[in-house]
């Protein structure tokens, strides 16, 4: 397994958080691991609502002095 | 001191000029020495594309030579680099030619990867480039009737074009007197119709106030011809007689076989905009790694961020000035009005109401853009 990706989507308003996951997990291997970094609030919710939709494991998330924590596996 | 600009779009044509102007007489005596090497001669507005898909450009008003938007003292050369020395301070060109430089500046733009899901470049329209949006124009121009599908993959330039694509759609069609014949469905990747919150509050009753029916969270995985039949990463499916479609960007090839940064995106210091681990090397426009839109905008203050950097290394051998991530797009609301949306790192956008006055406004900048290029706006 690779090491973990980081997609630093901080102060992302446009594309956003969801949409650079959308992009970056396509360049990482089935079975990687991400962590996304995000200051938008929205995001820590849709993100895991897209990965149970489309079928990734969502791996856990938590806040940390404003920026979001999302952890996830590309599972296919 | 050499200066070397790589990419003579919209971000290295302003860079270029700018640095030109402030060192104006380091440049005369020969103490400061600025070069250009583009792939084209030609400078293309690319926001035309749009207009020209649906006949209201022609392919030549979307051009202006490139040598006559430049500052005298720049030297413009059309030999597109193929190797990248970071490690002697070099590039190679096509031709041949080897150039050192003291600062680099990486501005190659980016390129729609139709590759990226299977079926999608043998069976989609796509206006991306001159001859696809000519193509397009035709295609659009014999349509007779049926379900027109617009999707898109991401990363994508311009992120407004999904919406005025759309909305240009509706009035081609009203315009051709078909549009009862016409379902035009508009698909996007997540849970709204655009990403900026505000804009998609405003696109959808539009959308629903002219008959465009939608669905959001919508990936495209793979395009059946024969069938004409969608599949979505999320499980769905849609059928269509003509799909449109803006498809996931690369960086250019040169920049992913030169390895410097996976799938032509350069790893970019979001306020630096220096390449990562490369103090004398500088990236702007589409090319960067930064998680903000890809537009001719973002091109445009990182242009002014890393001009104003470079005239300072010049004159103090430092930087003075960090990128704040400002962003400008435009937004147009329906055929009368527009309004617009500015952000950076840390402010989110808040759209005005739109306006005729901003509509008009950014009808002029189509000619507008010729100055701004030049740096004078
Ligand atoms: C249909 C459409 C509509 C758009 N609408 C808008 C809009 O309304 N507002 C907005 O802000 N943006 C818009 N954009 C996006 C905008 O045009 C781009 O984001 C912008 O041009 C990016 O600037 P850049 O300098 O990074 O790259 P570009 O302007 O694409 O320039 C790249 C340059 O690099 C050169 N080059 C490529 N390879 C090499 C090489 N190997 N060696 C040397 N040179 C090379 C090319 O010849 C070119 O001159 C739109 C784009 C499209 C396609």
């Amino acid at each position: 397994m690779a090491e973990k990706k980081i997609i630093d989507a901080r102060g992302s308003f446009c594309p956003g958080p969801l949409m650079e996951l959308i992009a970056g997990i396509k360049m990482v291997e089935i079975g990687d691991e991400i962590e996304v970094l995000s200051t938008d609030k929205g995001s820590a919710a849709e993100i895991p609502q897209w990965l149970k939709k489309v079928g990734h494991e969502h791996l856990g998330s938590h806040e940390e002095a404003g920026v979001w924590h999302v952890n996830l596996k590309r599972t296919k | 001191m050499k200066i070397l600009v790589i990419g003579g779009g919209m971000g290295g044509t302003i860079l270029v000029n700018n640095v030109a102007r402030s060192l104006k007489d380091d440049v005369k005596s020969g103490k400061v020495q600025l070069t250009m090497l583009s792939a084209s001669d030609k400078h293309m507005y690319q926001p035309g594309l749009l207009y020209v898909a649906v006949g209201k450009m022609t392919p030549d008003e979307m051009y202006r030579d490139q040598a006559s938007l430049l500052e005298p003292g720049i030297q413009f050369h059309v030999d597109p680099v193929e190797t990248f020395m970071l490690d002697q301070n070099q590039v190679k060109t096509k031709s041949g030619k080897v150039h050192s430089y003291d600062i680099l500046v990486i501005a190659t733009g980016s390129r729609m990867w139709p590759d990226s899901i299977p079926g999608l470049k043998e069976n989609a329209e796509f206006f991306y480039t001159e001859e696809t949006a000519v193509k397009l124009f035709h295609r659009l121009r014999e349509f007779q009737g049926g379900k027109i599908v617009i999707a898109m993959g991401v990363p994508h330039k311009c992120p407004m074009a999904p919406l005025e694509i759309i909305f240009m759609l509706d009035d081609f069609f009203k315009e051709r007197g078909i549009r009862d014949k016409v379902q035009l469905h508009y698909t996007y990747p997540i849970g709204r119709v655009h990403t900026l919150e505000n804009v998609a509050k405003w696109a959808q009753p539009e959308m629903d106030k002219r008959g465009i029916t939608y669905e959001t969270l919508f990936n495209l995985k793979s395009v059946d011809g024969e069938k004409r039949m969608l599949h979505s990463e999320e499980g769905t499916e849609i059928n269509y007689d003509m799909l449109i479609s803006i498809p996931a960007h690369k960086g250019m090839e040169v920049i992913e076989t030169n390895k410097l940064g996976q799938n032509g995106w350069i790893p970019t210091d979001r306020f630096n905009l220096n390449m990562e681990g490369r103090s004398n090397v500088y990236v702007l426009g589409d090319t960067t790694n930064i998680p903000i839109s890809k537009a001719g905008s973002t091109a445009h203050f990182e242009a002014e961020t890393v001009g104003a950097n470079i005239v300072a290394m010049v004159k103090f051998g430092v930087p003075v000035r960090k990128y704040d991530g400002k962003v400008f797009c435009f937004i147009q609301a329906g055929s009368e009005k527009a309004t617009y949306a500015m952000f950076n790192y840390n402010q989110p956008p808040d759209p005005k109401a739109p306006t005729r006055a901003i509509h008009w406004f950014k009808l002029a900048y189509n000619k507008l853009y010729w100055i701004s290029a030049r740096g004078l706006l």
